[in-house]
């Protein structure tokens, strides 16, 4: 082995599951340059004792999840939040290849850094200690709503669906899912932040209900009748430019339930 | 450490406030150097200090400004105090989704008032410069104190979270929206100055309070100014 030190750490690591119950158990390590304690753990699972159980997705630390066996906890939680939110959905009628100009996608770079080590979760406290898992998605999950509605090709809109189902609104801002993020993903000024103001603008700012109020157009009822699709030869700028009665005619949100179900991730095989 | 250290500060700040806008005495202003804590001058007379007219917006604006938020929350309410602490308290926790606190989503509304507020500092360091002496400039400490204290208040106010949103970070696609990359440039400048923004909020704060003193003195006739006219 390449940078051996000629020294050997000795590894205490708990073993066992909740059914079994845990124990330490001992393991000498050799020592190399540069070595991290998960290089520890994988040197004793390829080596010593294959039977470890490690679950990671990134050398930043262990999580606190509850436990399933050795180093591996429950994460489960994560992946229903996950399924709560509907993916990426372009329109209808646009179904590319598009050509993105770069300045549009910058941004959304740094929120695909996530590796879903789920650091952020786990010490948040709005999870970790007022367990609102069932009414806060948590800040790994508002980098991903951010990452899809500051897409310029995603029609969705979940600004209401992140500020009651996600419990946005829950979530003050003390930004300790920003200072353990292995990625240095800026996760409450650059996700969290813009969801806010958002939802600011949708719920918060009389300017703006003013504006959408005097703007709205009264619908006849031949438009009601057939409500007019967006046109193809002239594609909207933003989302809101759509037609909300023509989304709404395609039914985009059975679209999505539909993806939903028909969809397979990984961990589901 | 660090909760008790805001929560002094924070405290300190607050209660400096009170007592200059209230109990020192009137309008804080000495020769062509007027207090931020008064300027614009409105009604300098009668019965109500004159700073209560101004001194609102930027005290709800930093109230419900993002950072401040962060500080707050972790240092008065331990919400908790810091990341590997559990909260001290048990109640039911509501965070900014119900009253009070949700009135925080008005900060962007103050921030449309702060910047009005920061336009009148510009134009009181200008007179600090200009009216002296008519057509000469003057250069004091004095005015450099004024210069710094309204530069690092503008890094403060043009780096806000809301303005950041405003000006174009709520927006989807800049290369095909009217004036996007107009946008895109302002928000990228706001972002600038938004990833220093918790260091723009306390210098700044400090900045306010040592003009203040610093104008107080001269009110009072401690030292008189010491300055160039060119």
């Amino acid at each position: 082995m390449d940078g051996l030190t000629g020294s050997a750490v000795t590894l205490r690591v708990l073993k066992g599951t909740p059914a079994s119950g845990t124990q330490e158990v001992e393991y000498a390590v050799p020592m190399v340059t540069g070595m991290v304690v998960l290089d520890a753990i994988h040197y004793v699972q390829h080596n010593l004792d294959t039977d470890l159980a490690c679950r990671w997705n990134c050398k930043a630390a262990k999580c606190t999840f509850p436990l399933v066996k050795d180093l591996v906890t429950d994460v489960s939680r994560n992946y229903e939040v996950n399924r709560e939110i509907p993916p990426f959905t372009h329109a209808p009628d646009d179904t590319g290849p598009w050509r993105i100009q770069q300045v549009d996608i910058d941004r959304l770079y740094e929120y695909r850094r996530c590796i879903e080590c789920f650091l952020c979760q786990d010490v948040c406290h709005v999870l970790r200690s007022h367990n609102y898992a069932d009414r806060f998605y948590g800040p790994r999950f508002f980098v991903r709503v951010a990452g899809l509605e500051m897409h310029p090709k995603d029609v969705l809109d979940r600004t209401d669906q992140t500020r009651e189902e996600g419990g946005l609104g829950y979530c003050n801002i003390t930004k300790c899912c920003t200072e353990v993020c292995p990625e240095h993903i800026h996760i409450t000024d650059n996700a969290i932040i813009p969801l806010k103001e958002r939802v600011a603008d949708r719920r918060w700012d009389p300017v703006r209900f003013i504006g959408r109020e005097l703007l709205r157009r009264p619908a006849s009822p031949a438009a009601e009748a057939t409500p007019a699709l967006p046109d193809p030869a002239k594609p909207p700028r933003n989302r809101g430019d759509w037609d909300e009665a023509a989304l709404t005619n395609v039914d985009i949100t059975e679209l999505v339930k539909q993806q939903i179900r028909t969809r397979t991730r990984p961990w589901e095989k | 450490m660090l909760p008790t250290t805001v929560v002094a500060v924070l405290a300190a700040f607050t209660g400096y406030a009170i007592w200059t806008a209230f109990f020192a005495g009137g309008v804080n202003q000495s020769g062509p150097y007027l207090s931020p804590f008064y300027s614009p001058l409105l009604w300098a007379s009668g019965p109500i200090s004159p700073a209560l007219w101004v001194l609102w917006s930027p005290l709800l604006f930093r109230a419900t400004c993002y950072y401040y938020r962060k500080a707050y929350y972790r240092s008065f309410f331990w919400d908790p105090p810091a990341c590997t602490l559990s909260e001290l308290r048990h109640r039911e926790y509501r965070g900014e989704a119900k009253f009070p606190l949700f009135l925080n989503n008005l900060h962007r509304y103050f921030l449309y008032a702060v910047v009005v507020v920061t336009g009148f500092l510009w134009y009181d360091v200008f007179l600090a410069f200009f009216q002296p002496s008519g057509g000469h400039v003057q250069l004091g400490v004095g005015t450099g104190i004024m210069l710094a204290n309204v530069l690092l208040l503008s890094g403060y106010t043009f780096g806000c979270h809301s303005l950041r949103h405003l000006v174009g970070g709520g927006l989807d696609c800049y290369s095909n929206s009217g004036a996007g990359m107009a946008r895109h440039r302002a928000w990228s400048w706001v972002s600038i100055l938004n990833g220093r923004h918790a260091m723009w909020a306390w210098v700044s704060m400090f900045s306010v309070v040592i003009t203040d003193i610093y104008i107080h003195l001269l009110h009072a006739g401690v030292f008189t100014d010491p300055h160039v006219v060119f």
